[in-house]
């Protein structure tokens, strides 16, 4: 018997919804044959990856420290790749809402208001819908494919990170540490539970969730966004503006990620660094896909890719093993859940083994 | 194994009970055909009867699920298209494989194997050429050359290899009435000489013309098998629709109303190297009247829709005016607010997105029209009431409006997308290809719709390729070809031969010399 795909009539609704779970499954498959190759108890690894975090208030008010810039670009991600806009620049966005977000708290660093926060909000959206908007001119002006344009601008925002950190936003009085003044009360993010670091942040991240599922479900700029990516054909036919949904995700995706980008440096951080990120912009793209693009299933998504991140944490430090194995579960996972997508469309079958080969 | 039939000494393929399923479609089920040497046979029934399925099974694309195949009186199994060339069997496809930018020989080398080559085979295309009347230069590139040509670089590439059977997938949708004369003169030398020729079309009157057998198919189930000289057109569409269709009721002299869709002169560049540059298109449509506007296909049909609707904009010199207002300038949706629909050729994906619902499907061109949007919010249960209307108006068989458009059959579809514009109510419609693809019974009804919705004052352009469709609807015909349309002549005063010139640009040429 071999195995082969059969085209299904229409495609199954249900694996839209059992293929995550069935790219989980294989991942901590996959999860357990690398911890015995690695020569670690396969047990005892999965329990200081995916129990172990969860065990305390602490530990979950952690995960939702990480997931919330996950979710926030997550959710705006999964608009842009609806409308088949690939941004793969969010890490870059992130950066730059960060710069952004700090260059206000420093400028204010006298000023004592209850202004100072929402002034770096604004800057830090604006930080990352400029970033976006190279890409988006560059795609609507000359054609340019937005995921090399929003990719390159990522190292390039890192680099002018970098640059920032060692030159003019430098702590005078900092010894000369690549290191920023430490952020006033004034323009921290307030703590939601106390003895945690969980910050307002989260809550933003449940408001997007919520206001994308409207805009997606419920509005006309949603639908057109659907219909570009669907049939961009049918949206010229009626009369949608694929420049328009162009500058509309890019801006949306870009402003998502720099609010997060602003979110890390005044909240859990406290101050610009030179590295702010452990690559959330990235690790977003796999939180839209194995949340199949839906800003609900993106928040679930991100909650598990979070949890990755503490796992391997807590792995580092229980077990010795090395950070990259963060990187490969998220990997694997996605590489499954991209590979179980085939089973929305097509169905495995089994047939005897023939002699004939057709050609 | 039964052998109830006798074998017939002169039968060079015989199908016995072939059958062959899709997930969801019986797309051929016990089919029994036979076809004899030097016979001309005609494979018909409506689209989606299963006829691709059939002749797919012969040239060994696909794979029966049950039922035989005897080629020369001895069962075999055909497992690829090498195999089926292998026997004898060519086919011509509806849809050429030729890459543009080679000669006519490097395409035909393509398409053969090694050994079937040979060293001369320039001559021999020359010779092939010659003999069966099919003009070709072998070092002419395919891009510069008619869709007709390109059918002959096909046809000679089966006779390479001296088949004893070709097989013929309606070859005659792309083709002018006089290129379908010149291809039927040659088809018919072929049979003169013992080739048989199985020939696939739901066009009556060519059948009639160049078969003597026909084995007709509907739904996936041969209902009959007739000699086409007992049979009239008539009693061969009974057969092959099964049921009495009626005809647009033409009513007659129907005085002419406001002048509400005008062309003025209007120019549009090719924007790449395979589309055709629109050049001084002019038009006028009064309410009431259907412009037909005839043409083979790649001629700037699907540039015209797009520049009537708006889909592309124009240079500023040109003017289209809808019930007197320039729109030259606007894009669809604005041109739509002044009252223009448009039903574009290809249904999935231009004129519906297939993997949204029915409900959804109706927003796409009627969200302002009909009011179907609310501060940017969609009021889904209007739209809903909107869908359902349709469907109910317009016979739409359908699961109801939470269906995806994919799902539904290509008639449905269609006459679901036809409905949604009609049901608008324009001043100004624009629908290319209506009933391309679509069964009889969808077919007839959307060309109904068509001329009750001019007949309440709307002014219809239908851009087609079946010239029958058109003469039966439309009060004027024009033809377009290379771009350029022909002045519309009354359909009523208009000859086959007239509308042939027209579509092949000779008719046009005087029309410009005379202004």
């Amino acid at each position: 018997m071999i195995p082969y795909l059969e085209k299904r009539a229409e495609h199954s609704r249900t694996m839209v919804y059992i293929s995550p779970f069935i790219a989980l499954a294989l991942t901590l498959l996959g999860g357990i044959m690398l911890f015995s190759l690695l020569g670690k108890s396969p047990a005892q690894a999965m329990y200081a990856f995916f129990v172990a975090p969860l065990t305390s208030l602490y530990g979950w008010a952690e995960l939702g420290v990480k997931a919330s810039p996950l979710v926030l670009i997550g959710v705006a991600l999964s608009i842009g790749f609806r409308a088949g806009v690939w941004n793969i620049g969010a890490e870059g966005q992130l950066t730059l809402g960060a710069i952004c977000g700090s260059c206000v708290a420093l400028w204010l660093y006298q000023v004592d208001s209850v202004f100072v926060l929402p002034l770096m909000m604004v800057g830090g959206v604006l930080g990352g819908m400029f970033w976006a908007s190279i890409p988006a001119f560059l795609k609507t002006r000359f054609n340019a494919n937005e995921i090399l344009t929003s990719l390159m601008l990522t190292y390039v925002a890192l680099l002018l990170l970098s640059l920032l950190v060692h030159g003019p936003l430098r702590d005078p009085d900092g010894f000369n540490f690549p290191e920023s003044r430490i952020f006033h009360d004034a323009a921290s993010l307030p703590i939601m539970v106390n003895g945690t670091r969980l910050h307002l942040g989260a809550v933003f991240a449940l408001i997007a969730v919520g206001g994308i599922w409207l805009l997606l479900s419920k509005s006309l700029i949603g639908f057109q966004i659907k219909v570009i990516g669907q049939a961009p054909a049918a949206g010229r036919h009626a009369g949608f503006s694929v420049n328009r949904t162009i500058w509309f995700t890019l801006l949306l995706g870009g402003g998502m990620a720099g609010l997060a980008g602003m979110f890390e440096v005044s909240g859990p951080i406290g101050q610009l660094l030179p590295i702010i990120s452990p690559g959330y912009g990235f690790t977003a793209i796999i939180v839209a896909f194995v949340g199949r693009l839906h800003p609900v299933g993106s928040l679930f998504a991100g909650l598990l890719i979070a949890l990755s991140y503490l796992g391997g944490e807590n792995a580092q430090i229980t077990l010795n093993l090395p950070i990259a194995v963060t990187g490969v579960f998220q990997g694997m996972l996605l590489f499954f859940l991209l590979a179980c997508d085939v089973l929305i469309r097509y169905r495995i079958r089994f047939k005897p083994v023939s002699r004939f080969r057709h050609g | 194994m039964t052998k109830t039939n006798s074998p017939n000494p002169d039968s060079l393929l015989k199908l016995q009970d072939m059958t062959r399923s899709y997930p969801g479609l019986l797309a051929n089920d016990q089919v029994n055909l036979t076809l004899n040497k030097g016979e001309i046979h005609a494979l018909l029934g409506e689209n989606g009867a299963g006829k691709s399925t059939l002749v797919k099974m012969i040239y060994g694309v696909l794979k029966p699920d049950s039922g035989q195949i005897f080629w020369q009186g001895k069962r075999i199994a055909i497992n690829s298209p090498a195999a089926a060339r292998e026997l004898g069997i060519a086919m011509v496809f509806q849809h050429f494989s030729l890459f543009d930018s080679l000669t006519v020989l490097e395409n035909i080398v393509l398409g053969l194997e090694a050994h079937e080559a040979g060293n001369n085979l320039e001559e021999r295309i020359i010779e092939i050429s010659e003999k069966y009347g099919l003009p070709l230069e072998p070092s002419r590139l395919v891009y510069s050359l008619s869709v007709g040509e390109r059918q002959r670089i096909e046809i000679i590439r089966c006779l390479l290899q001296n088949p004893g059977l070709l097989i013929m997938d309606e070859p005659t949708s792309v083709l002018t009435p006089q290129e379908v004369e010149t291809l039927f003169e040659t088809l018919r030398r072929l049979c003169d000489e013992g080739m048989s020729i199985l020939y696939i079309s739901h066009k009556l009157d060519e059948i009639k013309a160049l078969c003597r057998q026909a084995t007709i198919l509907r739904h996936g189930r041969v209902v009959a098998s007739v000699r086409v000289q007992d049979e009239t057109t008539n009693s061969l569409a009974a057969k092959m629709i099964g049921e009495d269709l009626g005809t647009v009721k033409m009513t007659s002299a129907h005085p002419p109303g406001e002048l509400r869709f005008v062309v003025n002169k209007l120019d549009y560049p090719a924007t790449d190297q395979l589309s055709v540059s629109l050049r001084q298109v002019s038009l006028e449509v009064r309410g009431g009247e259907i412009l037909g506007i005839a043409g083979v296909a790649g001629n700037g049909q699907d540039e015209l829709l797009g520049v009537l609707n708006g889909e592309v904009q124009t240079r500023p010199s040109s003017a289209i005016r809808i019930d007197n207002k320039d729109c030259a300038h606007q894009g669809p949706d604005q041109r739509r607010n002044l009252g223009l629909a448009s039903i574009p050729s290809e249904r999935l994906g231009h004129g519906a997105v297939p993997g949204l619902t029915l409900n959804e499907n109706t927003l796409l061109t009627a969200h302002e029209r009909m009011g179907l949007v609310r501060m940017g919010l969609i009021d889904f249960q209007k739209s809903e009431e909107f869908g359902c209307k349709i469907i109910r108006d317009f016979d739409v068989r359908c699961h109801g409006v939470e269906a995806e458009a994919g799902s539904l059959s290509g008639g449905n579809l269609q006459k679901f997308i036809v409905g949604r514009e009609i049901n608008q109510k324009p001043s100004v419609l624009v629908v290319s290809q209506p009933t391309w693809g679509v069964d009889a019974g969808a077919a007839q009804a959307i060309r109904v719709a068509l001329r009750e919705l001019a007949d309440s004052g709307t002014a219809i352009v239908v851009i087609s390729q079946d010239l029958d469709e058109l003469i039966e609807i439309s009060d004027r015909l024009a033809a377009i070809c290379s771009g350029v349309l022909s002045r519309a002549l009354p359909t009523a005063e208009v000859t086959l031969e007239q509308i042939g010139l027209m579509m092949s640009g000779v008719e046009t040429l005087d029309n410009e010399a005379s202004e």
